[in-house]
Order: structure tokens, then C-alpha cells, then sequence
């Protein structure tokens, strides 16, 4: 009974990561209509970005200005719209047309400076990480200005493919600026083991502490998206995006702007995915095929469901696990011989492919709301 | 075709379309040349038959076409002497000109009231003016503040409808472009709604440009109307001459004075009325 309790929390935390990356999917997928195969990239990026942020290895100190200048540059246009609320449109002419051009320049000349004098050392975690969720951010921008905002309209299929194609792009370019090795992320999450329940079982149950640490972590993000959704302005005018594009639209609800942010949260739940994940196997090319994992999840969850996504994620990563020890033992036990393992790499297709004949909509998928 | 007599009010005008065309997916001629204004403070109906235009025309106005592939290819739309295509629905709504579109379209999956809160995004965080303004939506749907907690998919299509409005007017607009309010509802809801639409003209000030198939309910509301047929103004005036008219009674009110006429004279009709 302790071991399989073992397996199953070591599957459950696991699940956890999964659940991450199938969020950032999830979000986009319900404010756009667009399946972002580039989830995965992004994780990777986000990892990359952090990694390299606050324990240099690879980059030297010009790349440092550069992310100082775009960190300073993001911030300060984020800070200009949310004081001037919205877009206006300037009559031509007008020098505040150029407000937008000048606060960016001006504030990445400032991070610049300052990213400078800091010197290559690597950043502490309260810069770096915003640092890197600045990166994230400029990546939204640079997805809506430049992908989305010229395919408005099309199949989604064509989006979808647009969406491989920032996949690699940002797999590849991630990689040119912040190097290519597998980077260990220690930001000081402890990875000592710890006994659980030692009165219940003798010798208790062995987790790891960073395992337990991410699944706090995790918890807090979705609480906190939560809070994001149902209560904000921003989380509202989201929630009327998803249930209806061109009445959104039609109240005044700025599609791109809407666009832009839930690509920045995709980016920050990425770049938490990428800490999760990157503290336990260190930060690696092989993140961007997490997005292969996470669509299994997305099936068994529905794709419009952020709690879907969660349980879909703890379900297939505990399952997975549960499957690949145990597997051996059921064959034995029925036809005498044990089969080996490598459940692990099919199991979660397989339950996939079950809940695409049996219940295409997922656990959780939107019930399509009609009157009779 | 000649262009259409302006408006005959000596009050500004708050829209002036002029001789606007739109083309779908760059191939179908949708509004051939319409020009059509809407005095401060006026109830403008916009009539005719499905496919005739209404919808579009006011897309065009909210630029809310590009959506569906549409573009405004010639002519140009001006609000307050500003010219206005070309700007964004967001643009428009803060300048005070919302549309309220046909079928309802609420979010389903949002609560009445929140529904009316999306409304207010263009406001911003301004939390006391955004509450003030919902109690006045109440007050003028009273039915909204029983079902305020709904899910607004669960709704009545008369209750969709009143969201529909009343989040239309938690922007604080000065012109709001409605799209078939009767569409699907009951006679004496088409009464109910349309009764408050009257209010709210002459209370808040509203300008409103209607766009109905209901010629009959939408001539007693409005003051002046425009008769659309395939993408062109065929008639218009004041909404108690077009009440009058006999082509208007023949064809759309259906009390045409010397019994039933064939269906070739229709089509004789609206033959003269495209050459007009």
C-alpha cells in the first residue's frame, strides 16, 4: 500500500507539469480559437531565458543589456497604456503619436544603462524572473503584431500551422540566444526526500521536497488565474472574448489587446512550468515536446476547460505511472509471464483515443448552452 | 440613382453615411452606393426585406464588417463632421457610437450582470460611475435585476435581448445602432422593448439608428425612415409620410388598398424602384 501511495504522488506531481503546460494551451485555446502548438517552445524559452538570467553560462554581458533594454522597453509601454486607457487615435501630426516610440526607447536606453553597470554576474531572482517574463511578454507582442493580427479570419487549421511554424522558430531562436546545453535551474527549491504518513506506514512515504514545492507552486498559479478570470475587468472582458468573438468586439472589447494578454499569461504560465520542470531535470531542449504530452491531457480535460486541463493533467500523469509499474504485475498475474513496461509513452494516447470515441468534449468540456 | 434627400431636420446630424459601398470577400456587392444621416437626438429606422442591406449598412457604420471579411470600398462615414471609417470598434465605442447586434449576442456563459459589466470596459476602473450606471440599466429593465445572478445563456430571448441593450448603454453611448430588436419575441415584448428604446431617446438623448424588418411597429417609434432594397435607398422620409405612402402600405405594412396585387407587379415595383 506505501509503495503504491509512492507511485501514485510520485504520478499525481508529475501530472502537476503536465497540467502547466496544458493551461497555457487551454487559455489561448478559449480566447482565440487558435491551438498554440508553440506552448511547448514557449516553456522552453521561458526556461532558456531564466536559466541564463540568473546563472549566466552562456551569455555574456551585451546579451544582458539587450534583455535590461527590452525588459525596461516592455515595461515602460505597459505603464504608458495603463495610464493613458487604450488606444487613441492621435490626429496626424500630433506628437503624441510617437508617445509610444519615445517611452520605449527612452526606457530601454534606461534598463540598457543599468543592465551595464550590473555587469554579466547573472541577476538575483527578483530581477531575473521578471526579466523573463518581460521576454515572454515581448513574445506575445511579437505573435499578435506579426501572426495573429495578419491571419484574423482565416481556418483554423491555418492558424494552426502558423502556430508550428512559431513553434520552431522559437525553439530555434531561443536556442541562438541563450545556448543549447541542458542548464540545471537551482533557484533554491530543496531536493531532499522527505517521509510522509510514518505513523500510517512503516517507513512512511518516500516524495521529493521539490515535487511537493511545485505542486504548491502550481496550485497557487491556478488559484490566482482563477481570481484573474472571475473577478478582474481584463478576466471578464477574456471570458466574453471566448463565448463570443464579435459581440465582444461590438461592446468595445479590443480583440488584439485582448489577444496580446492572453498570450503574456500563456507566457508566464509557461515560464512557471519551466521552473517546475527545469528544477527537477534542468532546462532543456526536450521541453517543446511537452506539448505532445499536453494534448492528451487537453483531450481527457476538454480544450475550453482550465480545471479540465488540471485534473486532466493530474489524472494522465498518476495513470501513466500507475500503469507502467503495475503493468508487469497484471500480465504475470494473467497470462503468467510479465510483460515489461514502456506503458509509460502510450498509456496517456491510448486513454486519449478512449475519451475522443466515447466522450469527444472531455471531462470538462463546455456544455453548449442552448435553449429550447 | 439620385442621392437620397438629407434628413429634413434643421438639427445637426450626428451620422452622415455617404454613399458608402461594401464588398464581401472582395467579390459580393452588398450596399451599392447608400447615404442616409441620423439627426441629434432622432430615431432613424432603416427598412426592408432580408438581404436588403440593414445589417450591413450598419456594420459599416460600427465597422464591426471587418469581422466578416466586409470592407467599406467606396464612400465614407462621418460622425460629428469626424470621419469614422476606418477606425477600430473600440475607437468608436469610446467615442459614443455602439452597435447592439442582431440575434442578441450575449455571452452565454457570463451572468446577466456580468454581461452588462463587459459593457463598461471602455471605462475602465471607474467603480462608481460603472455602479451608478447599472442601477439606471435596471431601472429601465427592471426584469434584468431579477435575473441579474442568470447565466445569461439561460435567459428568455426578451431578457437576451434587454442584456443586449443594456450593455450597449453601460458604455454611456450617444448613438447606438440597433439591429432587429424584435427579432423572435413576442408581439407585446416587441411593444415592451420598443417603449423603453422611446425612453431612453427622449430621457438620455440617445440617437438611435434602427434597423427592422418590422416596418410596422418601427414607423411608429421612428420619426424619419429609409427604405433599403438590394443595397440601394429606395425611399424615404418622415416616418408618418412612409406610414402614409402607398407603396410602403403595398409592400410592407401589407394593407394595400385594392386587394391583393400579383406577384409580377412586385416585381414590377421593385424593377422601377432599383432604377429610380
Amino acid at each position: 500500500m506505501a509503495f503504491f501511495l509512492e507511485v501514485l504522488i510520485g504520478g499525481l506531481l508529475t501530472g502537476v507539469l503536465y497540467s502547466l503546460v496544458a493551461l497555457g494551451f487551454v487559455l489561448i485555446f478559449k480566447a482565440s480559437g487558435v491551438f498554440n502548438f508553440a506552448q511547448g517552445a514557449m516553456v522552453l524559452m521561458a526556461g532558456l531565458a531564466l536559466v541564463q538570467l540568473f546563472e549566466p553560462t552562456y551569455i555574456g554581458l551585451w546579451h544582458f543589456v539587450g534583455v535590461g533594454a527590452l525588459s525596461a522597453a516592455v515595461v515602460g509601454l505597459l505603464v504608458l497604456r495603463t495610464v493613458r486607457g487604450g488606444t487613441f487615435a492621435a490626429a496626424k501630426g500630433d506628437w503624441r503619436i510617437h508617445l509610444p516610440k519615445i517611452v520605449a526607447v527612452g526606457a530601454g536606453l534606461l534598463g540598457g544603462v543599468l543592465a551595464l553597470a550590473g555587469g554579466a554576474k547573472g541577476w538575483p531572482l527578483w530581477l531575473a524572473i521578471p526579466a523573463a517574463i518581460a521576454v515572454m511578454v515581448a513574445v506575445a507582442w511579437v505573435v499578435e503584431r506579426w501572426v495573429l493580427r495578419p491571419l484574423v479570419n482565416q481556418e483554423g487549421i491555418i492558424l494552426f500551422m502558423a502556430t508550428l511554424g512559431v513553434t520552431f522558430f522559437i525553439d530555434g531562436f531561443s536556442q541562438t540566444l541563450f545556448g543549447s546545453n541542458v542548464y540545471p535551474l537551482n533557484i533554491g527549491l530543496s531536493k531532499d526526500p522527505m517521509f510522509l504518513l510514518e505513523g500510517v506506514f512503516e517507513g512512511g512515504i518516500l516524495v521529493n521536497k521539490l515535487d511537493i514545492s511545485g505542486g504548491v507552486i502550481a496550485g497557487v498559479l491556478v488559484a490566482g488565474l482563477a481570481v484573474f478570470f472571475q473577478k478582474t475587468r481584463i478576466g471578464r472582458a477574456l471570458r466574453a472574448v471566448a463565448d463570443d468573438h464579435a459581440a465582444a468586439q461590438s461592446v468595445g472589447i479590443p480583440l488584439n489587446w485582448i489577444w496580446f494578454i492572453v498570450w503574456s499569461v500563456a507566457g508566464v504560465v509557461a515560464l512557471v512550468a519551466a521552473i517546475v520542470w527545469g528544477s527537477k531535470l534542468g532546462i532543456q531542449f526536450s521541453l517543446t515536446f511537452l506539448a505532445l504530452k499536453a494534448l492528451p491531457v487537453l483531450i481527457l480535460g476538454g480544450f475550453t476547460s482550465v480545471p479540465g486541463a488540471i485534473v486532466g493533467g493530474l489524472l494522465i500523469g498518476a495513470g501513466e505511472k500507475v500503469a507502467e509499474v503495475y503493468f508487469p504485475v497484471v500480465t504475470k498475474f494473467l497470462t503468467g509471464t510479465a510483460m515489461p513496461g514502456g506503458v509509460e509513452y502510450w498509456f496517456a494516447y491510448v486513454l486519449a483515443l478512449l475519451f475522443l470515441l466515447f466522450r469527444p468534449q472531455g471531462l470538462f468540456g463546455e456544455r453548449i448552452i442552448e435553449r429550447v | 440613382m439620385t442621392a437620397p434627400a438629407a434628413a429634413p431636420s434643421a438639427a445637426p446630424n450626428v451620422l452622415d453615411v455617404q454613399n458608402v459601398e461594401v464588398i464581401y470577400n472582395h467579390v459580393i456587392l452588398v450596399l451599392k452606393g447608400v447615404s442616409l444621416s441620423l439627426p441629434d437626438r432622432g430615431i432613424v429606422a432603416l427598412l426592408g426585406a432580408n438581404g436588403a442591406g440593414k445589417s450591413t449598412t450598419l456594420k459599416a457604420i460600427s465597422n464591426l464588417l471587418i469581422a466578416e471579411r466586409g470592407e467599406v470600398t467606396k464612400g465614407q462615414v462621418m460622425y460629428r463632421g469626424e470621419r469614422v471609417d476606418g477606425l477600430t470598434p473600440n475607437d468608436l465605442v469610446r467615442r459614443g457610437v455602439i452597435q447592439v447586434m442582431e440575434g442578441r449576442h450575449c455571452f452565454g456563459h457570463l451572468t446577466v450582470e456580468e454581461n452588462l459589466l463587459t459593457g463598461a470596459f471602455i471605462h475602465g476602473g471607474a467603480k462608481r460611475q460603472i455602479a451608478e450606471d447599472l442601477e439606471k440599466v435596471y431601472h429601465y429593465f427592471p426584469r434584468l435585476k431579477e435575473r441579474r445572478q442568470s447565466q445569461a445563456g439561460y435567459t428568455s430571448g426578451g431578457e437576451q435581448q434587454m442584456t443586449a441593450i443594456g450593455r450597449a448603454l453601460m458604455s454611456r453611448p450617444n448613438t447606438v445602432l440597433l439591429d432587429e430588436p424584435s427579432m423572435g419575441l413576442a408581439p407585446q415584448l416587441v411593444e415592451e422593448i420598443f417603449e423603453i428604446v422611446k425612453n431612453l431617446n427622449e430621457k438620455e438623448g440617445v440617437s438611435i439608428l434602427l434597423a427592422e424588418q418590422n416596418t410596422n411597429v418601427a414607423l411608429r417609434y421612428a420619426h424619419y425612415g429609409y427604405i433599403l432594397e438590394n443595397g440601394r435607398v429606395v425611399l424615404d422620409g418622415a416616418a408618418s409620410a412612409l406610414r402614409e405612402n402607398a407603396d410602403v402600405k403595398e409592400f410592407y405594412l401589407g394593407v394595400g388598398g385594392e386587394g391583393r396585387r400579383s406577384f409580377r407587379d412586385v416585381k414590377h415595383y421593385r424593377r422601377r424602384k432599383r432604377w429610380l
